[in-house]
């Protein structure tokens, strides 16, 4: 069943177009990425979903209903809609003043406590509530505004960039929190992002814009398994290499990196090439080991990025890699900067395009 | 320097003896200005919060004739309202000239402006996005005005403390609307120019000094609640 569905939406700014012919079918529980560079019209969409504004062009229906409308029902249908912006703002008041705003202009006044008390706990804000909003950090900010936006128990929540300016440890929180409203909850998430990890972690669907056109759309693993050059060049996907590759073997070639690093990968695309890897398809080993994987690097390990659960680690190898390992391997192996490590990766988890 | 001392004294005096024309001209200052910073912030909010929350043609230019009104001319004021309110003038069946109600007028005239003024940059200094949150929270027009100018709320309260400022140091219109009369239409700074005027110099100090105090006092309840406001 749909949720959102737009025909031919468009919106210009004076004569600029910001995004033009969208023809989006979003299923009910689904979540939905929207991913384009800066500038691509993600948020001219998310604020089209949330009838923060009108569209120039076409037609939005929600749930079924055509958005065109007078301001009280657009209002109502609003309602039913939650959103969290890139950046957060507080209202002046506490944390629960915050939370509580959207029951409140509802004209909900009974229970106020109870909800509050419960979204908090959801976004790991238990013990917030006389907090000043205005004097938080940007990630528990962030969390309120999630808060703010779960609280009146929305049927869509539309995410612009929520992680955008958080640290790697607030991010994880979130993307916990916000697969927990999709799974569990069976929230309908709509998320712009350019962050690729996070698509693949928690998206299902996703479509990717360009310049506010619609170029890409699908499941994830089709989209993002093989990605567009397009889509490599702006969303910072990791381990994208060029090549020249000359076949080895049936439906085997191997592709010449520079640098002397040449990797096995199992396609019959011979040239140039453009491969990609996604960096969690890539096991690290202190030492050599069998296995059925066809390539093998030895490298340094020349950065540690904390992602709270997961530990992501570069690693030049002649050329730049990237892998993501689990907090306790990383311990176990007790890496660390300048640590000699193997990265082993099979043929098939090259993707070429 | 020896007048300022005897001033000091004197306003100690007149405050600790409870001197009843004294308190009666502060009372009266009070009230005026009171009434004049009240009527002010009822028209003057509602005024400057209407121009900075709608977008319209004109807007710019109502800007600027309200920033000019700011810095009206107290004696201007006076007297057009005194031609106003002068027999001959078109409010002269009222006979409001040379009372209360004529200064509360004129002051109203200089506060209104202000408060508006103000206001208009208090408002719009909210930032835009909480607009965007309280609408996308779902917020009616009525709300979202209502969180606008609670989010002003610090700029209001200047708006306030600027009108009362100005209200209560001003001469020249309640001087010409009110006539200085004795136990009538007698506030602090007229009684001063009197006194000044007469050479009794540690008297209008003395009086100098009161208003002086006088203003800190008020200003300092708005500023308690300014402060009060922020940490909200």
């Amino acid at each position: 069943m749909l949720i959102v569905e737009t025909r031919s939406l468009a919106k210009k700014f004076g004569e600029k177009i910001a995004l033009r012919d969208i023809n989006l079918r979003i299923e009910r529980g689904d979540f939905f990425a929207v991913v384009g560079p800066s500038g691509s019209g993600k948020t001219t969409l998310l604020r089209l979903l949330d009838l923060l504004d009108e569209p120039s062009h076409g037609q939005m229906l929600f749930d079924g209903v055509d958005t065109a409308s007078s301001e009280r029902d657009r209002l109502a249908l609003r309602r039913r809609i939650g959103i969290v912006f890139q950046q957060s703002v507080m209202f002046t008041a506490s944390v629960f003043d915050n939370v509580a705003y959207p029951l409140k202009v509802r004209g909900a006044n009974t229970d106020l406590l109870r909800k509050v008390s419960e979204i908090l706990s959801l976004v790991g804000l238990t013990g917030f509530k006389e907090r000043r909003a205005t004097t938080l950090s940007g990630g528990e900010m962030q969390r309120v505004s999630l808060a703010q936006a779960m609280v009146f128990e929305p049927e869509l929540l539309l995410l612009d960039e929520p992680t955008a300016n958080l640290d790697p440890e607030n991010t994880a929180i979130i993307e916990e929190i916000v697969s927990k409203i999709n799974c569990e909850r069976k929230v309908t998430v709509i998320m712009a992002t350019h962050n690729m990890l996070q698509v693949e972690h928690l998206a299902s669907t996703a479509a990717v814009l360009r310049q506010g056109e619609l170029t890409e759309i699908g499941s994830v693993d089709d989209i993002f398994k093989k990605p567009s050059d397009f889509l490599a060049s702006f969303a910072r996907l990791q381990n994208v290499y060029s090549g020249q590759a000359r076949p080895i073997d049936q439906g085997l070639v191997l592709v010449d990196l520079g640098n002397n690093v040449k990797i096995e990968v199992a396609t019959q695309k011979t040239g140039n090439v453009m491969v990609f890897i996604r960096p969690e398809e890539i096991i690290v080993s202190t030492s050599p080991i069998v296995s059925s994987a066809r390539n093998m690097l030895k490298g340094k390990v020349i950065e540690v990025l904390d992602l709270n659960r997961q530990v992501q680690i570069k690693v030049d190898a002649g050329k730049e890699f990237t892998a993501i390992v689990t907090r306790k391997s990383f311990e176990d192996m007790r890496l660390n900067l300048g640590s000699q490590v193997y990265l082993n990766f099979k043929a098939s988890a090259v993707h070429v395009t | 320097m020896s007048a300022v001392l005897e001033g000091l004294a004197k306003a100690l005096s007149l405050l600790i003896s409870f001197d009843p024309e004294v308190y009666g001209v502060m009372l009266l200052t009070l009230r005026v200005s009171g009434i004049a910073v009240a009527i002010g912030a009822l028209l003057g909010v509602p005024t400057g919060a209407t121009i900075a929350l709608n977008e319209f043609a004109g807007k710019r230019f109502l800007i600027s004739i309200l920033n000019t009104l700011m810095g009206l001319p107290p004696v201007v004021v006076g007297l057009l309202v005194y031609l106003v309110l002068s027999s001959s003038g078109p409010l002269g069946p009222l006979q409001l000239l040379y009372t209360p109600a004529a200064m509360i007028t004129a002051q109203s005239i200089m506060t209104v402006p202000t408060v508006a003024g103000v206001t208009v940059s208090a408002v719009g200094s909210v930032n835009k996005a909480i607009r965007d949150k309280a609408l996308s929270l779902g917020a009616t027009r009525q709300q979202l005005t209502s969180t606008i100018l609670k989010e002003a709320r610090l700029g209001l309260l200047t708006a306030v403390i600027v009108a009362f400022g100005s209200a209560v140091s001003e001469v020249g219109a309640v001087m010409i609307v009110g006539g200085n009369i004795r136990w009538a239409t007698r506030v602090l700074t007229t009684a001063i120019v009197l006194e000044t005027e007469l050479g009794e110099f540690s008297v209008a100090i003395a009086l100098g000094i009161i208003l002086l105090l006088l203003s800190f006092s008020v200003n300092w309840v708005l500023t308690q609640m300014q402060w009060k406001g922020s940490r909200g």
